[in-house]
């Protein structure tokens, strides 16, 4: 048996999964997999560009999805006009100082010495924070006073959404820029932690800037790139198509709105795998996992290891937030409190090394088995449960309690595949060439 | 007068906090540092290991308080502390054996470690809250107070109270203890300094007929009996929630690099300075200030520098300026 043979019974296996959860459940709830599938695929994608290709660790999966949602808020929601004219151009200078001092504060570091530098780096930074502050808060509090039950906060640009994924992109990529500045070239566990925690500080500015997007309030009813189910159910023509197919129309919308998000999502993930693919076979693509398999021979070859670092943490940062701006259309919201890193960086993870690592494909795979079974686990868990408990007494204390805890099997059965994986087959189901 | 009220502010809002917290991080990330000096791996799974220590001291205090068994003025759990640790000891052990042994005979990446770390993250988390579940449990018993604002207010005669609670006080009695006992068996014992020397040079160590198997045996008991006192100490001063340890593992891997990674000493003095820069930075100093600052200079905001939702990002500030100037820590640690 070939590998094209192989991998594409894999596929076939993943697809009839899908498929069997649509005869066995809900054809709602298939194409709801579905849509998160394609959504996790491209995570997948974006990880495996950073550890599979070039090995960087990257434990901020998280903050950049999150920062994909934020610029869904950002691009698409219409501008609040009040709110500008109360304080928008203020944060925007407030930001703008903030900025200024910081790269003061760099500027000042590098061109003195001895104690001189001590004293300008401190007295810039304390005096800057300061000001800083006092520009900030005020435009802030009159920001966040317009309205606060409905708005509160400066709105986006009143783009198109689809726009927004490419926005969600470029925002994700210009902080891993940042980012990447300063913490690649530490040791790889280090930049474990270092990401572990920019994504907890991104998380934590989304929830507590309320200016920005409304914090932990939500913002609800985002534009979306499909039409609306209610619409459909009024509209004449859709009825009746769907009456001729004999079905009910409130099923049918719903099928076609999610038919038409996977639509749109295929297409993203399909772009973006067979640029993966192009990228991974060229000479770039080739020289990336040369400077992983050894960085010092690659150093010694000429090749600026830290500067190609950085270009592939940027690319891998940008793909995860497109995809996170696709999530958070998805939704219709963004709900900051949502974020939680065992599902979304911890579980990318469980994706690309089940898929395998350094294999486009295998990422692509792996993104759509886990996230069916993380969706999946928890009726077989509660099924497998009251198989267990079936004879004992329905009062049993035990039987109600291992009924309660069903619902957290997945985290030990994600945890159980991975190690699994690892330690069986190392490199994946579809093996890297 | 005035200087006094706002030392004993300080000493209620700021400095006994910091201490208890900056013990309970000191633990935690001896034992991360631990197993960074000796395996040679970040363990990601340090917190749900927390978490699970302290999972079962929860539920053996729950038991004995069932039995009618109590510690007088101090808490339960101190009585159940020991099955914890033993319960913990277990499951480290267990861990290794099915797990990381494997690794460690191939001599895998430490990333390789890293990543299959995340994997015992998980099982250990999901086993947390399956068995106890993902909410809140409270376990603290005896009495709450050491000093409470009333007597202080009372015996001082000062405006300003200050109480110390129990869980605080035991905290960095334990702690000390702890300490104490964990340097005299790594300086003074066989077997500790069997370990000090495989974590400075592996081959050389080995050539010298010291046991790998029984150094890593050690360890990780040792490890489990600092998790599970550090997870059962953050329990009873705040409170018991699975999610909460895992949170935890920012805060103790900045203490454990900025003290310089496979350092105890350095482990030590880096989760007092995370604490110390958490509490201060994020506490509002109005109150203070209006005690020691004269009348006109009198601040009229609350003068908090960040507010406390940003504490990761002290963490991590701290973290990231001492990897850039220092990248083997303060106390000079090892790397990999």
């Amino acid at each position: 048996m070939n590998d094209t043979v192989k991998n594409s019974l894999l596929f076939a296996a993943v697809a009839a999964l899908i498929v069997g959860t649509g005869f066995m459940q809900s054809w709602n709830s298939a194409l709801g997999l579905l849509n998160m599938g394609l959504i996790s695929a491209i995570m997948a994608l974006g990880v495996n560009l950073q550890w599979g290709f070039a090995g960087l660790f990257n434990v901020g999966v998280m903050g950049f999805v999150a920062l994909g949602g934020l610029a869904v808020v950002m691009t698409s929601m219409p501008p609040v006009t009040e709110a500008w004219a109360a304080g928008g151009l203020r944060v925007m200078a407030a930001l703008a100082f903030g900025a200024a001092t910081i790269v003061a504060t760099v500027f000042a570091y590098k061109r003195l010495a001895g104690r001189a530098r001590t004293v300008a780096v401190l007295a810039i930074l304390i005096g800057g924070f300061f000001i800083y502050r006092a520009l900030f808060d005020p435009a802030v509090e009159a920001i966040e006073a317009i309205n606060p039950a409905a708005t509160g906060y400066l709105g986006g640009l009143g783009l198109p959404v689809l726009l927004a994924w490419v926005m969600g992109g470029l925002l994700a990529a210009g902080v891993a820029w940042l980012i990447g500045k300063t913490a690649l070239g530490l040791r790889s566990d280090y930049l474990a932690i270092a990401t572990l925690g920019i994504a907890e500080i991104i998380i934590a500015v989304m929830k507590n800037e309320d200016w920005l997007a409304r914090g932990v309030k939500n913002v609800n009813g985002l534009p979306r790139p499909v039409p609306k189910e209610i619409d459909l159910q009024e509209t004449e023509s859709f009825v009746q198509a769907a009456q001729n197919l004999g079905m009910d129309p409130v099923t049918a919308s719903s099928l076609y709105v999610k038919a038409g998000y996977s639509l749109l999502f295929a297409a993203v993930l399909i772009l973006i795998l067979v640029a993966s693919q192009l990228a991974l076979k060229s000479p770039w693509g080739r020289m990336m996992r040369a400077i992983r398999d050894n960085e010092v021979a690659a150093e010694a070859m000429g090749k600026n290891v830290t500067r190609r670092h950085l270009q592939i943490f940027v690319l891998g940062s940008a793909v995860c937030g497109i995809a996170g701006a696709m999530m958070t259309t998805l939704d219709g919201q963004l709900t900051p409190g949502t974020y939680n890193p065992l599902r979304f960086t911890f579980l990318i993870w469980v994706m690309v090394i089940v898929g395998g690592s350094g294999n486009n494909l295998g990422a692509v795979l792996g993104g759509f088995l886990i996230w069916w079974l993380w969706i999946q686990v928890e009726p077989i868990g509660l099924w497998t449960m009251e198989l267990i408990t079936s004879g004992m007494a329905d009062d049993s204390a035990l039987r109600a309690h291992l009924l309660d805890s069903a619902a957290h099997m997945r985290l030990m059965t994600m945890g159980i595949i991975l190690l699994l994986v690892l330690r069986f087959s190392p490199r994946g189901l579809i093996p890297e060439k | 007068m005035d200087f006094l009220n706002g030392l004993v502010a300080l000493s209620n809002f700021v400095l006994i906090p910091a201490v208890a917290y900056g013990s309970q991080l000191a633990l935690g990330a001896l034992g991360v540092t631990l197993i960074y000096g000796i395996l040679r791996f970040s363990n990601f799974a340090h917190g749900d290991t927390m978490a699970f220590g302290a999972m079962v001291t929860v539920l053996v205090t729950w038991w004995l308080q069932g039995m009618g068994v109590s510690f007088g003025p101090l808490p339960t759990a101190l009585l159940a502390l020991p099955f914890g640790i033993l319960g913990t000891i277990g499951l480290v052990l267990l861990t290794d054996s099915v797990v990381y042994r494997f690794y460690r005979e191939q001599k895998a990446k430490p990333v390789i470690l890293v990543i299959v770390s995340m994997g015992v993250m998980f099982i250990m988390n999901g086993l947390v809250r399956f068995i106890i579940g993902p909410n809140d449990q409270k376990f603290a018993d005896g009495e709450r107070f050491i000093i409470s604002v009333r007597e202080f207010k009372a015996m001082t005669g000062l405006r300003e109270g200050l109480a110390i609670k129990t869980t605080q006080g035991l905290t960095v009695v334990v702690a000390v203890i702890c300490v104490a006992a964990l340097f005299w068996f790594l300086n003074r014992t066989r077997t500790g300094k069997s370990m000090r020397a495989y974590s400075d040079n592996e081959d050389l160590a080995l050539l010298s007929g010291i046991n790998p198997e029984r150094v890593v045996m050690y360890t990780w008991m040792i490890v489990a009996a600092l998790a599970t006192i550090a997870g059962v100490l953050y329990g009873l001063d705040k409170t018991f929630k699975p999610f909460v340890y895992f949170q935890l593992l920012l805060p103790i891997f900045a203490s454990a690099i900025v003290g310089g990674l496979g350092n105890p000493l350095g482990a030590i003095a880096g989760g007092f300075i995370i604490a110390f820069s958490e509490v201060t930075i994020t506490y509002a100093w109005k109150k203070v200030l209006t005690y020691w600052l004269p009348e006109p200079l009198e601040p009229s905001s609350l003068v908090q520098l960040l507010s406390t939702d940003y504490k990761f990002a002290v963490s991590f500030v701290i973290l990231i300026v001492v990897l850039l100037f220092k990248p083997t820590g303060i106390f000079k640690g090892k790397s990999v």
